[in-house]
């Protein structure tokens, strides 16, 4: 019976391991749009999310103008209105949805698999990317509730310091502009902006598909046709370099608000996506702040001191370099310790690096907690888009665990010195005066 | 232990699962008391783990106001068998996302994980559940950490602190009245032995769920709960007072000034809810009405307020059916640009009137209809979603059964029964009124603040 038992439990655990990574389809379209397809019939439904090369870095001088197309796509689009979109979606229980980051932009449809409902959502998601029409008063509406929302952000600390901090290590690269732009900035687009700006951008050979759910792959192939033919084809602009030497060397700037806490914010250019080094620093990065209770910085600003609800860190890898940072919030009177308290743990990692236990409690963390990525369609939409949009390897998910298990201490001290540079961090506080003390 | 009962049963889970396509439920009791809920969902190898205590602000009396929110951040600090810090790198070595929540009807602890680790937080979480150390020095710098999070969600943000007058404004005698991260200055006063007192009344087995759903067998669930949980002794707990809100007599209204950018505006209707109400229909006909004024961008207030009129920057309706106590159907919104705060509430009053006067369109009640069918099955692609929904039922009276009562329920309401809930329930009289009127930074108000 033992023998049994151990026979059977072996096998089973190769047949979980493989069943629990989605099984990725991949194709590219007559009209060159990249598709990622992950059957799943367990739930009726279907998660599409369409990727474009309209992130905000597309912005330009004009500052908020992909966010603004991307919310003005439903608002009329071949003979429909905005009512019209929004009840043809709303009729077959469909969720439609747009956002905007600073690489790209997604479109994205959650909708039941049954064919009929399913049809009807996919017809109006292919109208509405395929034919906008940028109604004027709809156009001058969005606006308005754009510039709202800035102000909206202007009473909120974290935000405001969130646009402070990507401003101060980019400066003058397309990173450094927020994706709602400015009220002057949002103020000057006009409506022939929009339209240029999707004739420029939505288009179908930078274009990639993901689709998870409960799908065959003719219905994923002909869906994803039909949404590379909804797109034009047309000329990929080469993007704005960013010129590493050219960023800035090491700055602090505070910006008076009156909140009761300060917000702090520490940081410097990371690095890209497919750098050989992620690995390392994320590994590094979740004993330093990622990690929640058992990272250092957790112990020493919250556990330790109970300065900070909440204190983290992490490298967040773009197309080109993205941004390395430590952020937390604290009473005004405190932001300097806080600040300071940051600066010795990270100079501290900087010049140690992990113990082997820290290090191992990651590794064990991370590869252990594998599996919750990727439990639900919405989790593996996410991969699909990313591997997809970067262009990463296929095997990403299967080889996410051994590249987690392969980093050493070494490795993550080499990592973090090589670009990690303690004489050219940034800091930006916003809060009241005392944060200054 | 665990992993080879587990693994031993993947087969057979797997078999059934795909006959099953509709996730079975399983409920169990120990003998001291404790509810174990499982659901299976065998999309993925993983769990959640969820402990729902029935205790909440709303439990809460004056001076003691935030007590179980502090009393949820002490349970990650330690017991003699598992010391602070412990906890968190136990699960943290197993990959466990875990973390906690605190309502007004309830406090809850959870943990996700894969399915191999279940036991590990069966142990952690049953020793807690009785034998909390509540250290006064940890308990020094966990009230500090608290007092932050309030800073960061309530003090610096405008539209929060509008929502808090707003509700200790609505609610006098119930304790909905007080916010559940409590008064500052209760904050400021509270001591260790206030949480004592509050873990000795409340945190035992009979006076909580287990809810499970994941990649499990509902029988070996039931037996490692029996072997931690069970071990637990039952103890009374009486000390629930009933706290009915005393009867609204007329409109009230409360401003609310803050060093803000935007005029920020709520009302809110004093509503049953399923819990209290006499005719259950009502309460889904409340929620039919709240999906016709904002369920999606087609609904009403989207389509009128925003949209057409261009009244408002945005606009929102939502109504809980499932709190524990008489609650509010609710309105926001923030004006659009040249546009007052009055003039808004002015024209959600008009909406408001038309829904007491003509009935809704067939297709707007299809469309409300449709969206509950839909999101149905779109909240099966969680099973942190699921366990809170059983959790949430179960823990204010109303059952997990409810939930499987919804889509059937919302579907038989019709306009005469939406028109009928508005004209009964959205009333002046029960009617309060929150309006946020930002002042400038340099304001004397933003000095004195200080």
């Amino acid at each position: 019976m033992k023998v049994w038992l151990g026979v059977l439990a072996s096998t089973l655990i190769l047949w979980q391991s493989a069943s629990a990574l989605p099984q990725i389809q991949s194709w590219t379209t007559d009209d060159g749009t990249r598709v990622y397809f992950a059957p799943s019939d367990e739930l009726a439904m279907v998660d599409v999310a369409i990727s474009l090369d309209a992130g905000s870095e597309r912005d330009g001088s004009l500052a908020g103008l992909s966010t603004l197309t991307h919310s003005l796509l439903d608002k009329g689009a071949a003979n429909m209105d905005a009512d019209a979109i929004a009840a043809r979606f709303e009729d077959v229980g469909a969720q439609y949805g747009t956002s905007v980051s600073l690489d790209r932009s997604m479109i994205t449809l959650r909708s039941l698999s049954d064919e009929t409902l399913f049809q009807s959502a996919v017809d109006t998601l292919l109208k509405v990317i395929a034919k906008p029409s940028f109604p004027q008063r709809d156009f001058e509406r969005e606006k308005n509730r754009l510039l709202i929302a800035i102000q909206n952000g202007q009473q909120n600390p974290s935000d405001i310091i969130s646009k402070a901090f990507y401003a101060a290590i980019y400066e003058k690269h397309p990173y450094a502009q927020s994706g709602q732009g400015s009220a002057e900035s949002v103020q000057t687009i006009q409506r022939s902006d929009i339209e240029d700006f999707y004739q420029q951008y939505f288009i179908a050979n930078t274009a990639v598909v993901a689709i998870v759910g409960d799908l065959t792959r003719d219905q994923a192939e002909q869906l994803a046709t039909n949404i590379s033919q909804a797109l034009a084809s047309g000329q990929p602009i080469p993007k704005d370099m960013l010129v590493a030497d050219s960023t800035p060397k090491s700055k602090q700037e505070h910006i008076v608000f009156p909140s009761q806490q300060a917000h702090v914010r520490i940081g410097q250019l990371g690095v890209a996506r497919g750098d050989p080094d992620y690995f390392s620093l994320y590994v590094g990065n979740h004993v330093l702040g990622g990690g929640g209770f058992t990272s250092r910085l957790v112990e020493e600003v919250r556990s330790k001191r109970g300065l900070s609800y909440s204190v983290y860190s992490y490298f967040m890898p773009l197309q080109q370099p993205g941004p390395f940072m430590i952020g937390l919030q604290t009473r005004a009177d405190q932001a300097q310790q806080a600040l300071q308290v940051c600066l010795d743990v990270l100079d501290k990692y900087q010049s140690e690096g992990p113990s082997e236990a820290e290090l191992e409690l990651s590794k064990r963390n991370i590869i252990s907690g594998f599996p919750l990525r990727i439990d639900s369609n919405r989790d593996v939409l996410g991969y699909l888009s990313m591997i997809g949009y970067y262009q990463l390897p296929l095997s990403y998910l299967a080889d996410f665990s051994a590249k987690i298990e392969a980093v050493s201490v070494e490795d993550v001290r080499q990592a973090f010195r090589k670009h990690i540079d303690l004489d050219s961090l940034v800091t930006v506080i916003v809060g009241n005066e005392a944060a200054a003390k | 232990m665990m992993k080879f009962i587990v693994a031993a049963n993947v087969a057979l889970i797997a078999v059934l699962s795909i006959a099953n396509a509709t996730a079975q439920v399983s409920t169990h009791i120990l003998d001291n008391g404790l509810k174990v809920i499982v659901k299976e969902d065998h999309r993925a190898p993983v769990v959640t783990s969820q402990v729902w205590y029935k205790v909440g602000s709303a439990q809460e009396y004056g001076g003691i106001t935030g007590v179980s929110h502090i009393l949820e951040h002490m349970m990650f600090k330690g017991t003699p068998s598992y010391p602070a810090g412990q906890f968190s790198e136990i699960l943290a070595r197993v990959g466990a996302r875990d973390n906690a929540f605190t309502g007004k009807d309830y406090t809850a602890y959870f943990q996700v994980m894969a399915v191999s680790h279940l036991e590990t937080s069966f142990q952690l979480e049953s020793d807690r559940m009785a034998h909390l150390t509540l250290d006064a020095a940890e308990f020094a710098k966990e009230i500090e950490v608290v007092k932050e999070e309030r800073r960061l969600r309530t003090e610096d943000n405008p539209n929060a602190l509008t929502y808090e007058q707003f509700m200790a404004t609505a609610f006098n005698s119930s304790a909905y009245h007080n916010p559940i991260v409590g008064w500052m200055n209760d904050l400021d006063n509270m001591q260790v032995e206030d949480l004592s007192l509050w873990y000795q009344r409340y945190y035992a087995p009979n006076n909580a769920t287990l809810v499970v759903v994941g990649d499990v067998d509902p029988k070996q669930v039931f037996s490692l709960a029996e072997q931690y949980y069970g071990q637990l002794p039952a103890r009374e707990v009486n000390y629930h007072k009933p706290r009915i809100e005393a009867p609204q007599v007329g409109q009230r209204r409360v401003e609310i000034k803050a060093v803000a950018r935007l005029p920020y505006l709520l009302m809110g209707y004093k509503v049953p809810v399923l819990n209290t109400i006499e005719d259950r229909s009502e309460a889904y006909a409340l929620a039919v009405l709240a999906g016709i004024l904002d369920g999606g961008r087609s609904s009403r207030l989207s389509k009128y307020l925003v949209r057409e009129q261009e009244i408002a920057a945005s606009s929102g309706a939502g109504y809980s059916l499932y709190a524990a106590q008489d609650s509010l159907f609710l309105f926001d919104g923030t004006p659009r640009s040249g546009t007052s705060v009055d003039q808004l509430q002015a024209a959600i009053e008009v909406q408001i009137e038309q829904l007491k006067n003509e009935l809704v369109s067939v297709a707007e009640l299809q469309r409300v209809k449709a969206q509950v069918v839909a999101s149905e099955t779109y909240q099966l692609d969680s099973v942190q979603r699921q366990a809170y929904i059983l959790g949430s039922l179960e823990t204010v009276g109303l059952g997990w059964q409810s939930m499987q009562h919804y889509s059937r329920e919302i579907n038989k309401v019709d306009a005469d029964a939406v028109r009928a809930v508005a004209r009964k329930y959205l009333i002046s009289d029960k009617q309060t009124i929150a309006v946020l009127t930002p002042v400038g930074e340099q304001s004397e108000l933003a000095k004195n603040e200080r």
